[in-house]
C-alpha cells in the first residue's frame, strides 16, 4: 500500500475566513490538523515606533487603527496610562461618557464579530442584522467626534466635546424618503441621549433575533460545540483574556476586578461559560451585549441629571477655549504650545489596562520626561489568543480552524500592531 | 526601597530577599527587578508559590535604552530670521553611530518587561531584567514557564533583538520575510532602510535603498524639568509627612 504523507496547505492571507491578513500554515493529516503555524505581521505599521515619534496627543488617532473594531476601548487605554504619569483625572461627567462609549464600542464590536462569525460558519444572514444595529451606533460615533469609525474622542484630561444636543437626522433623499425617512427619524427628535434611550429599550428585541438565527440553529451547534474547547488551566496559561477566559468558566473582568472610569458604579452581571468551546464563547457574548445594554441605560440616566464639564481645565494639557483666545494672551501661548510641542510627561512607567471587548488590551507606557512618549507597548488580547492556536486546533477538523478563527474574535490591526 | 512598601512587596523582599537589585513601587504598581540569572528562577516561584500565584503572564516587551532622557531641541543660530529649525540633533535614528547617544540613567541598554497577573489575588507585578551584554543582548526564555512568552519573546527578538535562551523556535513574527535589522532599535532610522517597489522589467518586486521619503521631525523632541512637577513632588513629600 502507499504510505501517505502529512501534507502542508497554506490557509490565506487573502481567505475570507482568515479576518483580515492572517497566513495560516497547517499541516493536514488527511482532513485532521497535525499542527498549525500562524504567520503574522502582515498588517505591521509600526504603531508603537510611530507612537515614539510623536508627541502623546498626536498618538491617539493610531489607537483607533489598532482594533479597528473597537476604537474607543483602545484609545482608552492609552489616555488612561497618559493621566496616570501627569497625575490627572478626567471629570466626572467625562467618566461617565467614557463608560457610555466603551459599552457602545462593545456592542459595535461583538456584533461584528456575531456577523461575521456567523457567515464564516455559513450563516448569511445574521451578519445583514448585525449591522442594522452597528449603523446607529456608529451614528453615535459620528455625533460625538466626525468620525464614524476612527473617532479620537478620549483625550488626556476628558473627552474632545460633550455629546451633542441634537442627534443628527437623515435628509430626504432619491435612497430615503417618506415613510421610510420617518421610520429612521423616529428616533432622532431629541438629544444624542434620547436616541440612544431609545435603542437601548429595542436592542434587547434585536439580540433575541439573533438568538433566534443561531442559539437553537442545529447547523450553527454543529459547528461550534464541542469545537475549540479551552480548558481554564489553558487558558490562564496562554494568556487568555475577555470572553476567551470567561468562556471557560473562569469569572474574570477588569470592569469588576479593577474597575476603571465608572464601573464600579454601574451595575451589571459577567457571564461565564462552562465548557469553554465556540458556543460557550458565543453565549457569552451574546449575554455581553445585553449586559452592555444594561450598562448604557445607567449611564444615560446619570448624564442625563449630571451636566458638568468633560475636560479638565488645566491648559498645559487641554486645549483653551476658542472664545478665550481671542481675548486672553495666556490662553492663546497655551494653544500654541499645546499644539507645536505637546506637553511633557513627568519621568516615569506605567501598565494600564481596559477590558477592551476581544480581552485585556493594555498599554505599557514609558516616559523619559520629554513630550514623547519613550516606548509604548500596547498588548492586544488578539497576540496573545493567536499564539494558542497551534495547542488549542491541533487534532481538530480543518472546517473547526475556521469556527476557531470565528471565535478568537482576531483583528489584524491590534495583533500586528 | 522606602520604609513604606505594601505588604505585597514585603512579602517579595522577604521570599526572594537576596535575588531582587531593586524593587519598587508607584501608584499602586510594583516593579521588580531581577538579573538574568535569577529570571527563570523567580518566574517559577511568582507562579507557583501560593502566596503569589501569578498564574497569567499578560504582557512581554523589549525596550532600548538608548538616548534615553535626551532631546533632540537644538537651536544654535538665531538670526533676524527666527531660531534654526532645531531638527539637526542627535535624535533617535539619526546620529552616526560614533556620536551615537548613551544609555542614560539605565544601567544597561536593552531591558525585557513582563507583566503579571494573579488571578487569584487580582494583583498586578512588572518584572524588568536588564540584558548584560548590550552587544548580543540575552535573556532566558520564560516559554516553559508561560506558554504564551513564545509569541511575545519571538516579537522581542525580532523588534529588538533580543535572544532568548532556551526559546524552541526564536523566528521573527512581524516584520517581512528575510528582513535585515531590528526595527524598535532607537539606532534603527524610522524611515527603515529599504523601500520596495515592483520592476516591470524585471517582472518582480527589488528591495531598493530609501530615496522616496526623507527623515524629517515635525516636532522635536524636548525634556523640560517643569517646575510643576517638582512642585507636586515636594507637596507629596509634605503630605506624606504630615501623615507621619
Amino acid at each position: 500500500m502507499q504510505e501517505i504523507k502529512n501534507y502542508t496547505i497554506n490557509f490565506g492571507p487573502q481567505h475570507p475566513a482568515a479576518h483580515g491578513v492572517l497566513r495560516l500554515v497547517l499541516e493536514m493529516d488527511g482532513e485532521v490538523v497535525q499542527r498549525a503555524d500562524p504567520h503574522i505581521g502582515l498588517l505591521h505599521r509600526a504603531t508603537e515606533k510611530l507612537a515614539e515619534s510623536k508627541p502623546f496627543n498626536q498618538s491617539i488617532g493610531y489607537m483607533d487603527r489598532l482594533d479597528y473594531v473597537s476604537m474607543m476601548c483602545n484609545e482608552h487605554a492609552y489616555v488612561r496610562a497618559i493621566e496616570k504619569l501627569l497625575g490627572i483625572e478626567p471629570p466626572e461627567r467625562a467618566q461617565w461618557i467614557r463608560t457610555l462609549f466603551d459599552e457602545i464600542t462593545r456592542i459595535l464590536n461583538h456584533l461584528m464579530w456575531i456577523g461575521s462569525n456567523a457567515l464564516d460558519l455559513g450563516a448569511m444572514a445574521v451578519f445583514l442584522y448585525a449591522f442594522r444595529e452597528r449603523e446607529e451606533l456608529m451614528d453615535c460615533y459620528e455625533a460625538v467626534s466626525g468620525a464614524r469609525l476612527h473617532a479620537t474622542y478620549y483625550r488626556p484630561g476628558g473627552v474632545y466635546r460633550d455629546l451633542p444636543e441634537r442627534m443628527p437626522q437623515y435628509r430626504e433623499s432619491p435612497w430615503h424618503k417618506g415613510r421610510d425617512l420617518q421610520r429612521l427619524n423616529a428616533w432622532r427628535e431629541g438629544s444624542m441621549l434620547d436616541f440612544l434611550d431609545a435603542f437601548a429599550d429595542d436592542f434587547p428585541r434585536r439580540v433575541d433575533e439573533y438568538e433566534t438565527l443561531l442559539t437553537d440553529n442545529r447547523i450553527w451547534k454543529q459547528r461550534t460545540v464541542g469545537i475549540g474547547v479551552v480548558s481554564p488551566e489553558q487558558a490562564r496559561a496562554w494568556g487568555m483574556t475577555g470572553p476567551m477566559l470567561r468562556g471557560s468558566g473562569i469569572e474574570w473582568d477588569l470592569r469588576k476586578k479593577q474597575p476603571y472610569a465608572k464601573y464600579a458604579e454601574v451595575d451589571f452581571d459577567i457571564p461565564v461559560g462552562v465548557n469553554g468551546d465556540c458556543y460557550d464563547r458565543y453565549l457569552v457574548r451574546v449575554e455581553e451585549m445585553r449586559q452592555a445594554n444594561r450598562i448604557i441605560k445607567q449611564c444615560v440616566q446619570w448624564l442625563r441629571e449630571h451636566p458638568g464639564p468633560v475636560m479638565v481645565r488645566n491648559y498645559k494639557v487641554a486645549p483653551p477655549k476658542r472664545e478665550e483666545m481671542k481675548d486672553d494672551m495666556e490662553a492663546l501661548i497655551h494653544h500654541f504650545k499645546l499644539f507645536t510641542e505637546g506637553y511633557c510627561v513627568p519621568e516615569g512607567e506605567t501598565y494600564c489596562a481596559v477590558e477592551a471587548p476581544k480581552g485585556e488590551f493594555g498599554c505599557y507606557l514609558v516616559s523619559d520626561g520629554a513630550n514623547k512618549p519613550f516606548r509604548v507597548h500596547l498588548r492586544a488580547p488578539g497576540f496573545a489568543h493567536l499564539s494558542s492556536m497551534d495547542a488549542i486546533v491541533r487534532g481538530y477538523m480543518l472546517p473547526d480552524v475556521v469556527a476557531m478563527i470565528g471565535t478568537y474574535d482576531i483583528v489584524f490591526g491590534e495583533i500586528d500592531r | 526601597m522606602s520604609g513604606e512598601l505594601s505588604a505585597f512587596a514585603r512579602q517579595l523582599s522577604a521570599r526572594l530577599a537576596e535575588k531582587i537589585v531593586t524593587l519598587g513601587e508607584w501608584r499602586g504598581e510594583t516593579v521588580l527587578e531581577v538579573l538574568p540569572e535569577n529570571w527563570l528562577a523567580v518566574a517559577r516561584a511568582l507562579r507557583d508559590e501560593a502566596e503569589f500565584g501569578f498564574e497569567q503572564l499578560i504582557d512581554l516587551c523589549g525596550v532600548d535604552h538608548l538616548g534615553y532622557g535626551e532631546g533632540e531641541w537644538d537651536t544654535e543660530d538665531v538670526s533676524s530670521e527666527g531660531f534654526s529649525r532645531g531638527v539637526e540633533g542627535l535624535g533617535p535614528g539619526r546620529f552616526d553611530w560614533s556620536a551615537r547617544p548613551c544609555v542614560g540613567r539605565h544601567p544597561r541598554r536593552f531591558a525585557v518587561v513582563v507583566q503579571l497577573l494573579s488571578l487569584r489575588h487580582n494583583r498586578r507585578l512588572r518584572l524588568r531584567g536588564y540584558c548584560a551584554d548590550d552587544a548580543l543582548p540575552l535573556m532566558p526564555s520564560l516559554t516553559g514557564v508561560w506558554p504564551v512568552a513564545n509569541w511575545y519573546e519571538r516579537e522581542a527578538f525580532d523588534l529588538y533583538g533580543i535572544v532568548f535562551e532556551g526559546h524552541p523556535d526564536l523566528r521573527r513574527i512581524l516584520t517581512d520575510y528575510g528582513f535585515v535589522g531590528h526595527p524598535f532599535r532607537k539606532d534603527f532610522p524610522l524611515i527603515g532602510n529599504v523601500e520596495v517597489r515592483y520592476d516591470e522589467k524585471l517582472g518582480r518586486v527589488v528591495y531598493e535603498p530609501v530615496t522616496s521619503v526623507e527623515p524629517r521631525v515635525g516636532v522635536p523632541r524636548t525634556v523640560r524639568h517643569d517646575s510643576r512637577y517638582e512642585q507636586a513632588r515636594a507637596e507629596q513629600a509634605a503630605e506624606r509627612a504630615a501623615d507621619k
